[in-house]
């Protein structure tokens, strides 16, 4: 349903010694497909650009950025005017926080309007929310609710069930765990879950790899602005199955793998070299991998940006 | 349900309670300022009393005026006498009217009372539609045109604006009277309220200028930034266009800061309207402030003051008490926790 090659994403912004616009990077030869039916995480740390990926194929990303590369949705491109078009009725998001609800919108109102903006029909809008209303367990007295008064569990629900009304096929989930305790990280994921046996396509960005190795039909580990490695789920239940450095890195520094921290930093804008992304972390790092970006390799029905796989 | 109207209850009184208390300090203050001000003022009571025959009455005379009106005790003393007639609700009486105080207020307030009104609710609907075009499209020429507009108008004096306005209308144009709130000559029974309107036409402008620049700036300001906000970029996400932006979340969030903001500007319009009445020979209170100042009625002008002081009391009141019913995250402050 959604293919994105090769996309880049920088800001031109005033910076370093000089009084001309520098480019900043944030998002460099990015891929990822999300099909029909399917579940598929980027996972990274924060402030890596996650949020950014998000809004880049909404179009929503603010004036000074600069977008190149190939979005694919439903086959045929995702041109900035037809991102337009079909933001919310195709595409929909499910923001990063309560912060991207309007204080003075109930939550009633709120997911009424989405659903209109769906059907374009009044009493249409109506059955759709009362129909959401029981889907996601929100009791009538929430639909007079302001943003401010939601716990963050109900809040996301609100937001979820606001994407679901709006009929899109492909739902985009910002971390849609962040702040909510187990119980709750579980009831939101489940319900993007279930979206996917309806047919939906769902993008699933977050920090928390532990949740996304329980619900996603496909992880894809975003480092440094990049795609390292798209890998199954299963795959991280055996390390050697694992194909990058950096994931199987991260693997071991996952709580119950030893905790082995990675050292140095992520690399970020100005950082991030030429070469492989990884790089200056690597323990395999040769030549090679610091004059040029490895393509893609398709190994055991996953994808690697690697020399050395 | 019950609990959650007694605590609103309970939450009025303390409002009232903690207001009334306010109005109290505010008033004994502003009495107590002004009665030393007049005292030091160069304005003689007695002078103005006897005005024009000032020269027919000898030094015997005046004392025994002063000495019957209790001029020769210590101002201690007076003050305390004043103030107990104030509480009272006396005001004294208006030399200049040979009138109760209190009455001359009534009658001059509510010739002002039409114009302030009109030009609060004028230049409120005007402010707000200039900040809300302006902040909407910030950055593009008609914002920048708006802005200019504002910041010419915000440091242009009242009185010159009136000035203007009344050559290029009243005297060059002959569009609208040059003076007064009614047509001269004319019995109060048979004047219509289309003349009344056409001789609040100019003052109603002029006074409105005061606070469009204020209300305009300010929400555009709040516009600007609800704009950025992430609510408005969900709602682009959502496929909203422009005019539904705009329409659903750009007014409302910008609404309750100017109406709050207009309220304590109530002030302002007060203030412009001595200036923009005296300039129309606008028949209102703010023309008798002038003259009670001019013409040394002491009663007047501190009646006036007490009146005004009151008036602004109610108003910033008003915007405060107005904050916390509009906005709902205001009203009912309890966050439900069940999930
Ligand atoms: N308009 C902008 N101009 C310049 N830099 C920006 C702009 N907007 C965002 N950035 C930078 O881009 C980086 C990525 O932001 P983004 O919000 O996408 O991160 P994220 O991965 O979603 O992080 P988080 O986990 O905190 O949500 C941030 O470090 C931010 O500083
Ligand atoms: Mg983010």
């Amino acid at each position: 349903m959604l293919h994105i090659k090769n996309l880049s994403l920088s800001f031109s912004r005033y910076g370093g010694m000089s009084f001309r616009k520098v480019p900043l990077k944030i998002i460099s030869d990015f891929n990822i497909a999300v099909h029909t039916g399917e579940m598929v995480a980027v996972i990274g740390s924060s402030g890596a650009g996650k949020s950014l990926l998000a809004h880049a194929i909404l179009g929503i990303l603010p004036s000074n950025a600069k977008l190149t590369g190939d979005i694919e949705f439903k086959g045929s491109r995702l041109t900035e005017s037809r991102k337009k078009r079909i933001r919310g009725n195709e595409i929909a998001l499910v923001p990063q926080s309560v912060a991207f609800l309007d204080p003075l919108e109930s939550v009633k109102k709120n997911i009424q309007r989405a659903a209109f903006l769906n059907t374009g029909s009044t009493a249409k809008a109506g059955i759709m929310m009362n129909d959401a209303f029981d889907k996601y367990g929100l009791a009538d007295n929430v639909g007079g609710l302001l943003p401010f008064q939601l716990s963050g569990g109900m809040a996301r629900r609100v937001l979820i069930a606001a994407a679901t009304v709006s009929g899109a096929d492909l739902i985009i989930a910002d971390e849609p765990t962040t702040g909510l305790d187990r119980n709750a990280i579980d009831d939101s994921l489940r319900v993007l879950k279930e979206l996917t046996s309806e047919g939906k396509g769902v993008l699933l960005i977050t920090h928390d790899i532990r949740a996304a190795l329980k619900y996603a039909d496909s992880i894809a580990v975003f480092y440094g602005g990049t795609t390292l490695e798209i890998a199954a789920p299963e795959d991280f239940k055996h390390p050697e199955k694992l194909r990058h450095p950096y994931t199987k890195d991260l693997y071991s520094s996952l709580p119950e793998n030893g905790f082995v921290p990675v050292a140095g930093l992520n690399p970020f804008g100005d950082m991030i070299p030429a070469g492989c992304v990884y790089g200056e972390r690597c323990s395999r790092k040769n030549e090679l991998c610091e004059t040029s970006r490895p393509d893609r390799k398709r190994i055991n029905n996953g994808d690697v940006w690697c020399h050395h796989a | 349900m019950i609990s959650r109207q007694t605590a609103s209850i309970r939450k009025s009184a303390a409002f009232l309670g903690e207001k009334t208390f306010r109005l109290a300090m505010v008033m004994c203050l502003v009495c107590a300022m002004s009665f030393v001000l007049v005292q030091n003022s160069p304005v003689d009571p007695v002078r103005a009393y006897i005005g024009a025959d000032a020269n027919q009455i000898g030094t015997e005379q005046r004392t025994l005026i002063a000495e019957r009106w209790g001029l020769d005790r210590p101002p201690a003393e007076r003050f305390i006498r004043w103030a107990g007639q104030i509480v009272r609700g006396n005001l004294g009486t208006s030399m200049i009217f040979n009138e109760p105080v209190a009455s001359v207020i009534g009658k001059r307030f509510i010739v002002s009372l039409g114009l302030m009104a009109a030009a609060w609710v004028l230049s409120g609907i005007l402010g707000f539609a200039l900040g809300i075009i302006s902040g909407v499209w910030h950055r593009r020429a008609v914002s920048k045109i708006i802005d200019l507009y504002c910041f010419v108008l915000a440091s242009a004096p009242v009185f010159w604006i009136a000035i203007i306005l009344l050559v290029f209308f009243s005297v060059m144009l002959q569009w609208t009277p040059v003076s007064g709130s009614t047509p001269p000559g004319i019995p109060a029974g048979e004047i219509t309220l289309a003349q009344r309107l056409h001789h609040m036409l100019l003052p109603c402008a002029s006074l409105s200028v005061i606070s469009i620049a204020g209300v305009a700036l300010h929400t555009k300001k709040k516009t600007v930034e609800i704009m950025q906000s992430d609510y408005i970029l969900y709602a682009r996400a959502r496929g909203e266009s422009a005019f539904g932006i705009v329409l659903r979340h750009v007014l409302r969030n910008s609404l309750l800061p100017a109406i709050s903001l207009h309220f304590s500007s109530l002030n302002e319009i007060f203030g412009g309207s001595v200036l923009v009445e005296q300039v129309f020979g606008y028949p209102g209170l703010g023309k008798a402030t002038v003259d009670a100042g001019i013409r040394g009625d002491v009663p007047l002008l501190l009646g006036i003051t007490i009146f005004t002081t009151i008036f602004i009391f109610f108003g910033n009141a008003a915007a405060d008490y107005l904050y916390t019913v509009i906005d709902p995250r205001m009203r009912h402050m309890e966050k439900i926790n069940e999930y």
